[in-house]
């Protein structure tokens, strides 16, 4: 089973300043456990929504909006996903996931479960949504 | 108790048990005896957390419990031999043993000696002096933390029967005096040899699972994936062991292409790449590229994933780098010669250079006794001959193939294809 642990974002992540040492020594130092319990499949930061962009559907139009944008707490600021054998399991190690932004400052973080390759009903845009991703290996 | 703290206290457990039984054995110097001080402290965990609440570190509070659990019981030990003066004379040998590790214990256990008592485990659980199903049984029970009955439903035999494998396993061990250490230098080689054989049998055990199979065959494979993976991590010098990360990650890739969705067997060249995990393809690569950058020769699981990787990297199956297969398998044919892998070298040098090339090689093998009842012999022939166009030849190859194979499924396609040589071109 994999789960993508998700951080939401906060203003001092938005700001795209660099964190603190001691809290990126406490981030390696998880992820470094997450690989030697062999459970680690990939993790990345993001850099600031001012970095990025939105395309908004409405009315049948689109629009592409530029960051920053200023729902912070709707942002994600980076991730980390994991292959464990239960639920349980993943939240007994997001529950060990290092306080985001330090152990002073509020933050956040959402777990959310992938679905698995049999979750899908099988159906041709299913199976081209596939071909696609296979593509792009 | 509560069902969720339960819950909770078995993840922690899962997640928990080979470091906590490591850490047990690096004092009492035996795995047996470590694991029964590891299940005395998750014994003292179910008492204390639904009471007090799961402890902030877990992992931290096991530690502590399983090390007094292990003192206590060297302090026993060391009283009784006084006692009795039976072997007082080994008390100085037993101090010697217990004072430096407690000493050092004094200081928290660092992350360091907690990876390196885990990778002593590891060798130690996969030691030579074992049979392989041994081994198989004890590294599932004490790397992956699981359970006589599920070890006994992943490998379809009775719960006894591993029970008794495992007790017998650590007896083994105990009076062989098998040091739990990581062996150094010259037997470092052979010895990870053993523990990467074993990871790879878990592995293909669950790999070889049909569709109907109970799920804990498949999740051998995840198993296998989880502890490679550890020693990817615990072992980062040896070639190999990212050579056989590499391996599995890239075979995973594909286990939901290689059975069709009446759970039919697919071959490697009509399966739906689009199935195949780009995630997995991706962490293969790199685990390939890790042991590329090590230098020296590429041992046979590297070798077998870089023969994996032309695969993946093939968006079509007529995209596949054919010269570069021929090439990995005269690599492999040197270091691992086997008629097996000659055969495979014939059917990559048949796709490379025509079927007269591969042709020829085959010929060569037809007289190996150890290939006398390996029906893929005779299929891979009456391949290559129905290409050369000799289809009365193919035909009786194919039929030979067909009343060799023990899997119904392969006879008829077999069959199938026997037939297809009676009509016109």
């Amino acid at each position: 089973m994999r789960f993508m642990i998700m951080v939401r974002a906060n203003a001092q992540s938005e700001s795209g300043a660099m964190p603190e040492e001691s809290l990126v020594a406490a981030m390696a130092a998880f992820h470094e456990t997450l690989a030697k319990a062999g459970v680690l499949l990939d993790a990345n930061g993001l850099q600031p929504s001012a970095k990025g962009w939105r395309v908004r559907y409405s009315g049948g139009k689109r629009t592409v909006i530029d960051g920053p944008f200023a729902e912070t707490k709707e942002l994600i600021a980076g991730y980390t996903l994991i292959q464990v054998r239960s639920r349980e399991e993943a939240i007994e190690w997001a529950r060990r996931f290092p306080a985001p932004f330090g152990d002073t400052a509020d933050g956040e973080i959402e777990v959310r479960p992938l679905y698995e390759f049999d979750d899908f009903e099988p159906s041709e845009s299913v199976e081209r949504f596939r071909a696609l991703d296979a593509g792009l290996r | 108790m509560s069902n969720s703290t339960h819950q909770a206290i078995d993840a922690v457990w899962r997640i928990e048990a080979a470091r906590v039984v490591a850490h047990a054995a690096r004092f009492v110097r035996d795995i047996g005896l470590a694991e029964e001080l590891a299940q005395d402290a998750l014994v003292a965990a179910l008492e204390h957390w639904p009471k007090e609440g799961v402890p902030d570190n877990p992992g931290a509070w096991l530690m502590a419990t399983v090390k007094h659990r292990a003192l206590d019981k060297l302090r026993q030990d060391a009283l009784h031999a006084k006692k009795h003066e039976a072997i007082g004379r080994d008390m100085d040998a037993l101090e010697a043993h217990v004072v430096p590790d407690f000493v050092d214990s004094l200081d928290a256990a660092r992350a360091d000696d907690i990876g390196d008592d885990l990778l002593r485990l590891i060798f130690t659980a996969c030691h030579p002096v074992l049979s392989t199903d041994a081994r198989v049984a004890l590294t599932l029970r004490l790397l992956g933390g699981l359970a006589t009955h599920e070890i006994a439903r992943a490998f379809l035999a009775p719960e006894p029967t591993i029970a008794q494998r495992i007790v017998r396993a650590k007896r083994t061990l105990r009076e062989a005096r098998v040091p739990f250490e990581v062996p150094q230098a010259d037997a470092r080689a052979a010895r990870l040899a053993s523990v990467l054989e074993v990871v790879y049998l878990i592995f293909n055990e669950g790999y070889s699972a049909t569709a109907g199979d109970d799920w804990m065959r498949p999740a051998l494979c995840d198993e296998a994936l989880r502890v490679g993976r550890i020693l990817a991590e615990l072992a980062k010098e040896d070639s190999e062991v990212h050579g056989l990360v590499a391996l599995m990650e890239l075979q995973a890739s594909r286990l939901h292409a290689r059975t069709d969705a009446k759970g039919r067997p697919v071959l490697l060249a009509d399966q739906d790449r689009s199935r195949w995990d780009p995630l997995l393809i991706r962490r293969g690569l790199a685990a390939l590229a890790r042991a590329q950058a090590l230098g020296g020769a590429l041992g046979p699981y590297a070798l077998q994933a870089a023969l994996a990787a032309c695969h993946a990297r093939a968006h079509r199956a007529q995209d596949t780098d054919w010269a570069r297969i021929v090439a990995l398998y005269d690599a492999l044919a040197q270091i691992n010669p086997s008629p097996v892998v000659e055969l495979n070298r014939a059917v990559a040098v048949g796709m490379a250079y025509g079927p007269q090339a591969g042709f020829a090689i085959v010929e060569a093998l037809a007289a190996d006794p150890t290939l006398a009842r390996y029906h893929w012999l005779p299929s891979v022939r009456a391949d290559f001959l129905a290409k050369l166009g000799r289809r009365e030849e193919a035909r009786s190859e194919f039929e030979r193939a067909a009343a060799m194979t023990q899997n119904a499924r392969e006879r008829e396609l077999l069959l199938l294809r026997a037939g297809e040589m009676l009509g016109n071109p």
